[in-house]
């Protein structure tokens, strides 16, 4: 029997299902209770309980969410693009859980280990602007309008500093593969305090895109309740609705997840097996970002905008040629 | 196609089935009305009824925006290919990236200088 599963497992296409499969089931479920987890931290952060009735501690209650979800009826109103309307939530969630593939747990709990994953990571993550775009575009609603043409403005502005933030570590380690750039921090230290103490620099920048390309307060502009509706899901019902909300979850786990990854040496620590570390690492990180969320209140556009041009553009355009500088003089890492 | 990204466009695919099951899995089971009124699918304008369609023409700021980007963009993807052997360019690597850079900074000073990225 296991030898036929060994061979199974030879095979390729098997072998990549299997484990697409094993990630993407796994980032789902866990969506699902950190939605459970925002809930709670935000009601106690407010002197509140949070949700307490579905089961234990209000544990069951993103099932209870799902079916209430999936039971609700499907309203298109008449005036929207149909076709448009119903692919924009699709590809939301294609777009967000496909980053996964190249996110590196352990060196073997990994769906695709690219040579250029930091490339397909980008890639994915500056897509995810066209789902909302389209979405919003396709209702024909003019508060979905003015939020779309905010959040494709602030999503591809925050493009910018992210990709020049990211380059920080590909300098210093040489290369584009994620698990080469883990393996690199687990010999010569991690990024985040490597000399020339850039990747720290890098981090903030890079955390704080992550959170501005996730559409997440402070950086919520597209969907700013008290201006907008609900912003690109103003005509969405049902698990429509829910695709979009879960896709920004998925979008914010994940890239806790790369920051522990790139930043904080992936899979390295003592004692405890790599899985453990890095999943620790990627839950504090998601920890902070949700303690952000509800410490912090929403950044004016235009405000939004200059932070990005004026501070966040210039700032990783200097620490390049500084790490540059460094790695050619002193040897980098190899 | 070598097996990586076989995997990583096969991940890719799985993703997009499990939106486009979700979707249809609502469909199924969604809730039907029994009376239907034209009103119930009109847009959401807080109550009035929307006035002429939302396709319009919108403010040129955005595509100012946009014109940036793509110039920052390309940069990086230029960049890419260096950055991955900085050691092997050396410095003479360094000081075209730099002047390719500085060209780049003289262009974004200009955008600033005309308010291509004022939002007032």
């Amino acid at each position: 029997m296991t030898d036929t599963l060994e061979e199974l497992m030879l095979n390729p296409v098997i072998r990549a299902l299997f484990w697409g499969l094993v990630m993407v089931t796994a980032v789902m479920t866990v969506t699902a209770w950190t939605t459970w987890f925002e809930r709670k931290f935000a009601g106690r952060m407010q002197s509140r309980m949070g949700p307490t009735l579905v089961g234990p501690a209000g544990l069951l209650q993103p099932l209870a969410d799902a079916a209430k979800l999936l039971q609700k009826e499907d309203l298109i109103p008449d005036s929207a693009d149909r076709f448009l309307f119903n692919l924009a939530p699709i590809l939301t969630v294609g777009f967000a859980l496909g980053v996964a593939a190249v996110v590196p747990f352990t060196p073997d709990i990994l769906a695709a280990d690219l040579d250029v994953g930091v490339l397909w990571l980008l890639a994915l993550s500056g897509l995810m602007v066209f789902p909302t775009w389209l979405g919003s575009w396709a209702s024909n609603n003019k508060y979905s309008l003015i939020s779309a043409m905010r959040a494709v403005a602030q999503g591809i502005s925050y493009e910018v500093p992210m990709v020049l933030a990211i380059m920080v570590p590909v300098i210093m380690t040489g290369t584009l593969s994620l698990s080469d750039i883990v393996a690199d921090q687990v010999k010569n230290g991690w990024l985040i305090y490597r000399m020339p103490f850039t990747g720290f620099f890098a981090f903030l920048v890079f955390f704080l895109a992550g959170l501005a390309e996730a559409n997440r307060i402070p950086f919520d502009i597209p969907e700013a309740e008290s201006e907008l509706v609900a912003g690109p899901t103003t005509e969405y019902t049902g698990m429509k609705f829910g695709l979009f909300y879960m896709a920004e979850y998925i979008h914010t786990l994940l890239s806790s997840a790369i920051c522990a990854a790139v930043f904080f040496g992936g899979w390295d620590g003592p004692f405890a097996p790599g899985l453990h570390w890095m999943l620790a690492k990627s839950v504090l990180l998601f920890v902070f970002l949700t303690w952000v969320r509800w410490s912090f209140l929403r950044f004016r556009s235009d405000q939004l905008m200059d932070i990005c041009w004026k501070y966040a553009v210039p700032a990783t355009l200097a620490l390049i040629p500084i790490t540059a500088l460094y790695t050619v003089w002193h040897g980098g890492a190899r | 196609m070598s097996d990586t990204w076989l995997a990583a466009l096969l991940f890719f695919g799985l993703s997009t089935f499990v939106g486009a099951s979700m979707v249809l899995i609502a469909w199924v089971l969604r809730a039907r009305a029994k009376e239907d009124l034209p009103t119930r699918r009109l847009t959401y304008e807080c109550g009035e009824t929307p006035v002429g369609s939302a396709w319009v023409r919108f403010h040129p700021r955005y595509y100012l925006v946009a014109l940036v980007f793509v110039v920052f963009d390309v940069e990086v993807a230029f960049l890419f290919p260096w950055a991955v052997d900085v050691q092997g360019a050396g410095m003479p690597g360094i000081v075209e990236v730099f002047l390719f850079v500085g060209v780049l900074l003289l262009g974004w000073v200009y955008a600033l200088k005309k308010g291509a990225l004022r939002w007032q």
